[in-house]
């Protein structure tokens, strides 16, 4: 009976050892987590060239990160597995419907591992309005090994990291970051009324 | 974990979940997300190896009402000893996959190995 005993403890330490590690490193992306404010937009002089990647949308066309300079770019990692990152989809679509016509992209980076035979259906099922490309390890590298989804980065028009968000951030978090990215800090002029036609676009037809 | 020949056998695989985190449960509440589940390998003279899942409870995320395990869960493992096993010790290993988040962040989709060591008498 005691050998019995040994044997099932032995077993028992070793599953909880294994599970001490997980809990080790959820506490660590836990103190990550806590450390990054919900993200104002920072300073021009602090932001930083966002890293170029080449990705493959759901009709399998190539994506360059470059395709988008000149614009401001939300990039959201995220997952079909993530329900906080679910949560987060309407507000895109609502943001991207809003503001496309003002210089505004979203672009979606999915992580799931089994691509897009899990990716397709789900932005069917969201109705997603957005561009959304299949990630892999080197482009997930090259943005500072993003681990927690949602990872969310807001890029101003010169192609600059001007804000990270992550996790989950709220609704007005977002709204608040493209709105000031939209309308400077050094950027190209844009229209604040969708469809109005700029000035010097007018002084040239004339 | 010890049994003789034919006999049925069981085992609990203890899992902790640290406080403020969650995994999915064995049957989720959305078709996307990833379970608790575990995956045999080579089961060695052993048989079976049924899982038992504890009952779930429900974290919510917006309005979305998940089916998640939180803190220390136990896992109940049934097995059969093969009615032709050869006395002495094995061992059965398989995997434990789970996919973790808590109420702001999910993290991606890990795999523990399972040995769990027996002795045939």
């Amino acid at each position: 009976m005691s050998s019995q005993r040994l044997t099932a403890l032995s077993a028992t330490a070793l599953l909880v050892g294994l599970f001490l590690v997980v809990g080790y490193f959820l506490q660590e992306r836990t103190a990550g987590l806590q450390t990054v404010k919900a993200a104002s937009v920072k300073p021009d002089k602090e932001r930083h060239k966002a890293p170029e990647f080449t990705l493959k949308d759901a009709d399998g066309k190539t994506v360059h990160l470059a395709d988008y300079k000149g614009k401001v770019v939300l990039l959201d990692f995220w997952a079909t597995w993530c329900p906080p990152c679910k949560l987060e989809i309407p507000w895109f679509i609502d943001i991207q419907r809003k503001n496309k016509d003002r210089g505004f992209e979203v672009l979606g980076v999915a992580m799931d591992d089994n691509g897009w035979e899990d990716v397709k259906p789900f932005l069917a099922s969201m109705k997603v309005n957005y561009r959304v490309v299949v990630g892999d390890d080197e482009v997930t590298k090259a943005y500072g090994g993003v681990e927690d989804l949602p990872t969310t980065f807001l890029i101003d028009r010169e192609g600059k990291i001007a804000a990270v968000h992550i996790g989950l951030a709220s609704r007005k978090d977002f709204e608040d970051g493209v709105e000031e990215l939209l309308r400077g800090n050094g950027a190209t002029p844009v229209t604040a009324i969708p469809g109005a036609v700029p000035a010097a676009v007018m002084a040239a037809k004339w | 974990m010890v049994g003789k020949r034919d006999a049925a056998v069981q085992t609990k695989i203890p899992v902790f979940i640290q406080s403020g985190f969650h995994v999915n449960s064995n049957t989720p509440s959305d078709e996307y997300l990833i379970p608790l589940a575990v995956k045999w390998g080579a089961l060695g003279a052993l048989e079976g190896a049924q899982v038992t899942f504890p009952k779930p409870t429900t974290a919510k995320v917006g309005d979305e009402a998940l089916s998640v395990f939180t803190g220390n869960i136990e896992l109940t493992v049934n097995f059969k000893v093969a009615a032709k096993a050869p006395a002495g010790p094995g061992v059965a290993s398989g995997t434990l996959s789970y996919q973790a988040c808590n109420d702001r962040a999910c993290f991606p989709p890990k795999k523990i190995e399972l040995n769990i060591p027996y002795q045939v008498q």
